[in-house]
């Protein structure tokens, strides 16, 4: 229950930090709010020669609004955002997923890019970054880029950062004009991670569908001009074609009846705020 | 950069319930074990080590979070707060201490210490919680004995009892 010992890097800024990353490799590790990676390696189901905290980067701890766009730094916490006032009406989906990312307790240190760069596929943030189409952005030592939220997210715990780049920031789309969105989970308690997730973003005739914890990865489905009784069927696709298993949680036929119940409840509830 | 090596015990100062406290500490030790082991912290319980029960918790620069999932290196130049900060010297108990003795609100007390500076620190920035908000606070904490009740309760009296005193 103790993480095997590792050597401590506290960079004073970003590039000390890339250069740690370039010349260590992928023995080091990134430790941003440690609400996922210390627990895993207390259990020494992930260890690392070097951790390179970027936590206290003050620099990196931003909300920022750019054209269309809500950028967010990788020392952000997920506390910082939902107490962000302008959230609710930049981008209401974060709004309501936020609470639901663990307890006031874990939100205090978790930051938001770490949950991306964690890529649970039960979490919600990446979720809401796969239903949004936002995006990632990359650093390393030779220089950035930007992928879209479905270039970076692999699959579970996987994402395409190569070992020597660091999440420096996500962005995510600033709510568009008309549109409508909802977020609901089941989870065991509230703050667990979710046995199923869904995201749904209403505009106009188009309807998308976000859901996590049941494939490896958040997966969206997109419709466009569905009429109001073939819902249930394209829902009921959708649930099968998730692929989702049986595990302690959960069955995957349980897990199925969540995506076609939890799935029309939030594409109404998206459909009732959109105009 | 700092840099921390491996296998070595390094110094930690920083302040502990207002007084400056210095400890050594090898990279990989969690704050949980260096506030009990090097400096005596006996109220710090670890149920969990991963983040779930919250019997850990407490406040870092005024903010709750999980010993168990902080290194003991990462509070260099901070303060942390432990259940001990909130009596007072004499040991006269706190009014949040003194409502969750009348209203129950522990049997065992594994649970209590982390809970406290939950909602101490919630109490705080909330004059005015409804059960709900105390409820979702709390469901970052696990107690296997009492069932809430009394947690809720005591809570929500000392919330009570704070706005009427201002
Ligand atoms: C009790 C409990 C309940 C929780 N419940 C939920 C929940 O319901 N939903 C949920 O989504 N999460 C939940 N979490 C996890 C969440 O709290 C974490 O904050 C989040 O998953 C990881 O963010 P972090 O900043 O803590 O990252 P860390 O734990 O520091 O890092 C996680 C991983 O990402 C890497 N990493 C972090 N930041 C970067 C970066 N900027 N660039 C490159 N790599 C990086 C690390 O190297 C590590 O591999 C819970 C955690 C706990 C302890
Ligand atoms: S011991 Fe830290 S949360 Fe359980
Ligand atoms: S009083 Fe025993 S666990 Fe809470």
């Amino acid at each position: 229950m103790k993480p095997k010992p590792f050597t401590y890097l506290r960079p004073a800024d970003i590039n000390e930090a890339l250069q740690a990353l370039a010349r260590i490799g992928e023995d080091a590790r990134i430790l941003a709010g440690g609400q996922s990676l210390l627990p895993m390696m207390n259990f020494r189901l992930a260890q690392a020669r070097a951790l390179i905290d970027i936590s206290r980067l003050a620099p990196l701890a931003y909300i920022r609004k750019t054209a269309g766009e809500i950028e967010i730094g990788a020392a952000t916490t997920q506390a910082q955002l939902l107490a962000w006032p302008q959230l609710g009406d930049a981008t209401p989906l974060l709004s309501a997923a936020l609470p639901h990312v663990g307890h006031f307790q874990t939100r205090s240190r978790g930051t938001v890019c770490g949950s991306i760069a964690h890529s649970d596929p039960a979490s919600e943030l990446p979720l809401c970054l796969a239903t949004l189409e936002g995006k990632v952005v990359l650093r390393s030592s030779k220089g950035e880029r930007v992928l879209p939220a479905a270039e970076f997210q692999t699959g579970m715990l996987a994402t395409a950062r190569r070992p020597d780049e660091v999440v420096v920031a996500v962005r995510f789309p600033e709510r568009k004009q008309g549109a409508g969105y909802a977020f609901m989970e089941m989870a065991q308690r509230h703050g667990d991670f979710a046995i199923c997730a869904v995201a749904a973003v209403v505009s106009g005739k188009t309807t998308r569908l976000g859901v996590g914890g049941v494939a490896d990865k958040p997966t969206v489905r997109e419709w466009s001009g569905l009429p109001n009784g073939e819902l249930d069927d394209a829902l009921n696709d959708f649930a099968w074609e998730l692929g989702g298993t049986d595990d302690h949680h959960a069955t995957a036929a349980y897990r199925r009846e969540l995506v076609r119940r939890l799935g029309r409840r939030a594409i109404e509830e998206a459909a009732k705020c959109s105009s | 950069m700092l840099e921390l090596k491996e296998g070595v015990r390094h110094p930690v100062d920083f302040i502990l319930n207002g007084k400056p406290a210095r400890g050594l500490a090898e990279p990989r030790m969690l704050l949980s074990d260096f506030l009990r082991q090097e400096l005596g912290c006996a109220e710090i319980h670890v149920g969990c080590e991963h983040g779930v029960c919250g019997a850990c918790t407490v406040l870092i620069d005024g903010i709750p979070a999980r010993s168990c999932l902080t290194l003991a290196v990462q509070t260099a130049g901070r303060t942390v707060e432990t259940v001990r900060s909130l009596a007072a010297e004499d040991g006269a108990l706190s009014d949040l201490q003194e409502a969750f003795r009348r209203h129950h609100a522990l049997q065992c007390g594994y649970c209590t210490p982390g809970i406290l500076m939950s909602a101490e620190q919630f109490l705080r920035e909330r004059a005015d919680p409804s059960e709900q908000e105390v409820r979702e606070m709390l469901s970052g904490h696990i107690c296997r004995c009492t069932g809430y009740v009394g947690i809720v309760e005591a809570i929500l009296e000392t919330a009570r009892s704070r706005a009427g005193a201002r």
